[in-house]
Order: structure tokens, then C-alpha cells, then sequence
């Protein structure tokens, strides 16, 4: 349960490590994020939010769905602030708390994906992409390449499944 | 030797040719592979994204199995690899999830070119050399997340890893040195930001190509689909004509044994790596 009065960077150093109180801006981790050039805010612009509790302008920026979870900044930040996984942790908070997605196809993705592994306790790519394709409406971006895959044998017709299919689809009951 | 063995779902679809090889030169070098019962997706990329609990009782259903055959595992996917770390670091010291497993660390996680380095492989590695593949220039490309974060992967070598090389070098081939072995090549937006992985794939094809290299050497399947299946669209999309193919390490193993199943791996290609090799008259 939340406690009233919990700050949005006390709850997120509650998630993720109290670390996050200790950047100093010297944004090590943006110069080496391999996606900064995509993002509407720095790596580092995100921390120093958090701290000040500029939880709407976090919730709808693009960065945190564009971050590509690489943990370079994670490994490289001299104050061992798991950036990375504050990224995953703002990623969840943002849904939760009702904000519409920035980037809602990184999204939906994530959501189809989570979707395939309840259907068969495995991922079966077809059907995932199938999906995916269908509710984007991007059915001829790539069709190519997906002919050729196909024809390689890459992309199975049929589902390879786990038998315990009960287990996941506990853990997975809300996809 | 006998090692449990993580395949985890490329291995099944995208990267079959990575599975192939795997259990073919483990065979060669006396290693039994014991594939878990009934194993189950890590949740990959996406699980930890958005649910990180899911993600967690994902990973952790499997070291559960593991644990309770009693075998070390040994996991080829990166991927995997580090989605199952996660998971051991949580279920051990975590408190949001200690209660949730009943895994207790009693087996170790391999990363596949960690367990193919050790002393006692190395050797039989070297042992098995039939055809040295002399003359082929090879680059290693580690990807992420083997790697990072150090802390959770247990890695002391992710600035500059070399577990790649110790191999190629075994294997005959010339090694070639460049920057951007561990930089992300995007696979995980792949398909919802195809022109970010793109760019991304752009740089690490122009380093390579500026390197001078026949070819990349990886062991992550998802870094090996997103640059061999893309890299014809990245060519035509920046003007430039990348010939890369890109190797499972174990194919090169193969290969170097002398395997009869290499013209099978090599088939599911889309960007043809015969070429390079009958050009250094190696098949
Ligand atoms: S590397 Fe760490 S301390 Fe430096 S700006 Fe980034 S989060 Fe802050
Ligand atoms: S984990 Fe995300 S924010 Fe950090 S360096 Fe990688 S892409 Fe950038």
C-alpha cells in the first residue's frame, strides 16, 4: 500500500535503490546510451526529475520507452544508480498510474509478447508478429524480409509449448 | 562432463543453426547437455519492461526445475543468460521476492562462452582443431547482456571482453580488434522502432567495415537476427554495401572441427556466409 505523503522519489528509491538521491549530473550514463539521440529527454535529465518529483513530465516523455534496456549506464554511473532498472520501474509506474504510453507501439509490443509466452509458455514468433502487425496496422512494413525468414525455416507454423502451461498462465493472468 | 542446458525459445525458431552447433561440437568436446524438463520463456526483453514481477516468476520457474535436477546450467541466449541472473539475484537477495521462490541458489548460471572458457575446455577446444581456418579476419560482437550490469551478471571483463577471441585464436583465426563489440545493436526495439535498431546496426556494420573484418562472431541469437537479417535494408537505407556475415561462435567451432553438419547452419543465413569463406578457401 502507499503511504499518503510518500514522495515520488521516495517511492521510486524504494523500488530501485536509494542510490538515485546521489546523482551529481555528471552524465556518464547519457554520453553512452547508444539510443540518447531518440530520446526527448537525457538518462540523466529522468534522474534529476525523479528527484525534484516531476512525475507528469517523466510519465509522457518518450525516453523511457525508447531506453533499450543495454545497462551501460547502469554498469558505467560512478554513484551506482541503477538507471536502467529505473527506467523498467518508471516504465510500470507510468501504466499504473493511468498515463497513456508516449511511444504506444514499444508498448503494445511488450504487451503482445507477454501475450504469446500465456498462450504457449514459449514465444512463437509468427503469431506474436501476426498480432502485432494486425493491431498496428503495419502489415506490409517488412514483408519482405519476413517472406525470406519464412522461407529459411526461421519462423515456425506451429507453437512449441510448455506443458505446465497452468504455472504461467497464473504469473500471466492479466495478458 | 555433463551441464544442464537452457536452450530458451530462439534456439527453437530463429536461431535453430545456433542450437545445431551447440550440441553438435559439445559433442565433439565430450559435453553432455542435459536440456531442462519442460522449460518455459525468461520473459526476454519485454517481461522486464513492464512487469517486473512477472518477469521474475518467468526466470525463476526454470532455475526452480534446474535446481531441483541438480545441474549446473549452461544458457546460449544472452538474453536468457541474464534474464535468469536477474532472477537468482532477486530470489536470493531481493526482498521484494525472496518469498516468492523456492530457488536457493544450490546451482550456477553459465553463460555459454563462460562455460566454453574454462581451462579444461579451452584445452579440448585446442585438441580438436582439425582445420585451422587460416586467413579469415573475425571481429567478436558481444552485444549487452552477458555483459551488463556487472553486478547482477557476475562480470569482470565487460569493458573488454575477450572470451570471443580465446576461442577464435584457438581456432586459427585472425582476431581483429575494434570499439564497438559491446555497444547495443537495438534488438529489443527491433520491431516497434525499427529505425532506431536500424541506426544502430548502421554504426556497427561502418566500425566493422573501417576495422577491416571478413565477418562478426557472436553468441547472442537475438544480436545475430537483428544485424544478419537486416543488414541488405541498412545497406540500402545509408547508401553503403555491407558484405558482414555474422557467425555463432559455435558454427566457427564446427567448421574448425570438421563437422559434416556446417552446410545446414550456414543455409539459414540471409546474408550468405559461404561467400567469405570459399574466398579464404575454407569450404
Ligand atoms: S551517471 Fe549516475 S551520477 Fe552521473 S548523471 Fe548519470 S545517474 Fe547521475
Ligand atoms: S539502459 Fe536505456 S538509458 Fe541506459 S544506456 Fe541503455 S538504452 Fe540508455
Amino acid at each position: 500500500m502507499r503511504i499518503e505523503n510518500e514522495t515520488f522519489v521516495n517511492r521510486i528509491a524504494k523500488l530501485t535503490g536509494k542510490e538515485i538521491y546521489r546523482c551529481f549530473q555528471c552524465r556518464k550514463c547519457s554520453s553512452g546510451c547508444p539510443v540518447a539521440e531518440f530520446m526527448d529527454l537525457l538518462p540523466a535529465q529522468i534522474i534529476r526529475l525523479v528527484q525534484f518529483g516531476f512525475k507528469e513530465k517523466i510519465f509522457s516523455s518518450e525516453t523511457i520507452w525508447i531506453c533499450a534496456s543495454c545497462e551501460t549506464c547502469t554498469t558505467r554511473c560512478p554513484n551506482e544508480i541503477d538507471i536502467a532498472l529505473i527506467m523498467d520501474t518508471l516504465r510500470q509506474e507510468c501504466i499504473q498510474e493511468g498515463y497513456s504510453p508516449a511511444q504506444k507501439n514499444v508498448y503494445l509490443f511488450h504487451r503482445i509478447f507477454m501475450a504469446s509466452i500465456k498462450d504457449n509458455g514459449k514465444i512463437h514468433e509468427l503469431g506474436m508478429i501476426k498480432n502485432y502487425k494486425q493491431k498496428t496496422g503495419t502489415y506490409f512494413e517488412d514483408i519482405k524480409l519476413g517472406l525470406k525468414m519464412f522461407a529459411k525455416g526461421k519462423i515456425k507454423i506451429f507453437p512449441h509449448k510448455t506443458k505446465g502451461l497452468n504455472d504461467i498462465r497464473r504469473i500471466l493472468d492479466k495478458y | 562432463m555433463k551441464v544442464g542446458y537452457y536452450p530458451g525459445c530462439s534456439l527453437e525458431s530463429t536461431a535453430w543453426e545456433y542450437n545445431d552447433s551447440i550440441k553438435d561440437i559439445c559433442k565433439t568436446l565430450d559435453v553432455e547437455l542435459r536440456e531442462i524438463m519442460d522449460w518455459n520463456c525468461c520473459g526476454a526483453t519485454s517481461a522486464h519492461c513492464i512487469d517486473e514481477e512477472a518477469s521474475f516468476m518467468l526466470s525463476v520457474r526454470n532455475l526452480e526445475i534446474a535446481e531441483k535436477e541438480g545441474l549446473d546450467i549452461a544458457v546460449p541466449c544472452s538474453g536468457c543468460f541474464s534474464r535468469l541472473k536477474f532472477a537468482e539475484k532477486n530470489a536470493l537477495h531481493n526482498e521484494r521476492f525472496k518469498d516468492k521462490s523456492s530457488f536457493s541458489g544450490e546451482i550456477q548460471i553459465h553463460d555459454i562462452l563462460t562455460f566454453l572458457n574454462q581451462d579444461e575446455i579451452l584445452k579440448r577446444i585446442e585438441k580438436n582443431v582439425k582445420n585451422p581456418l587460416k586467413g579469415l579476419k573475425a571481429a567478436a560482437y558481444y552485444g549487452c547482456m552477458s555483459l551488463r550490469p556487472p553486478a547482477i551478471v557476475d562480470s569482470t571483463d565487460h569493458e573488454n571482453p575477450l572470451r570471443i577471441e580465446n576461442i577464435m585464436d584457438l581456432l586459427g583465426i585472425e582476431v581483429i580488434d575494434w570499439s564497438f563489440k559491446t555497444v547495443c545493436c537495438g534488438g529489443g526495439l527491433a520491431l516497434s522502432r525499427t529505425d532506431i535498431a536500424k541506426t544502430l546496426i548502421y554504426k556497427i556494420f561502418s566500425m566493422a567495415e573501417e576495422a577491416g573484418t571478413d565477418c562478426l562472431v557472436t553468441s547472442c541469437p537475438m544480436c545475430q537476427a537483428n544485424l544478419d537479417s537486416r543488414m541488405h535494408d541498412v545497406s540500402a537505407d545509408f547508401a553503403k554495401n555491407f558484405q558482414i556475415p555474422v557467425f555463432y561462435i559455435s558454427e566457427l567451432m564446427g567448421l574448425a572441427f570438421g563437422s559434416r553438419r556446417t552446410g545446414k547452419w550456414f543455409r539459414k543465413h540471409l546474408v550468405n556466409p559461404k561467400k567469405i569463406l570459399k574466398m579464404r578457401g575454407l569450404v
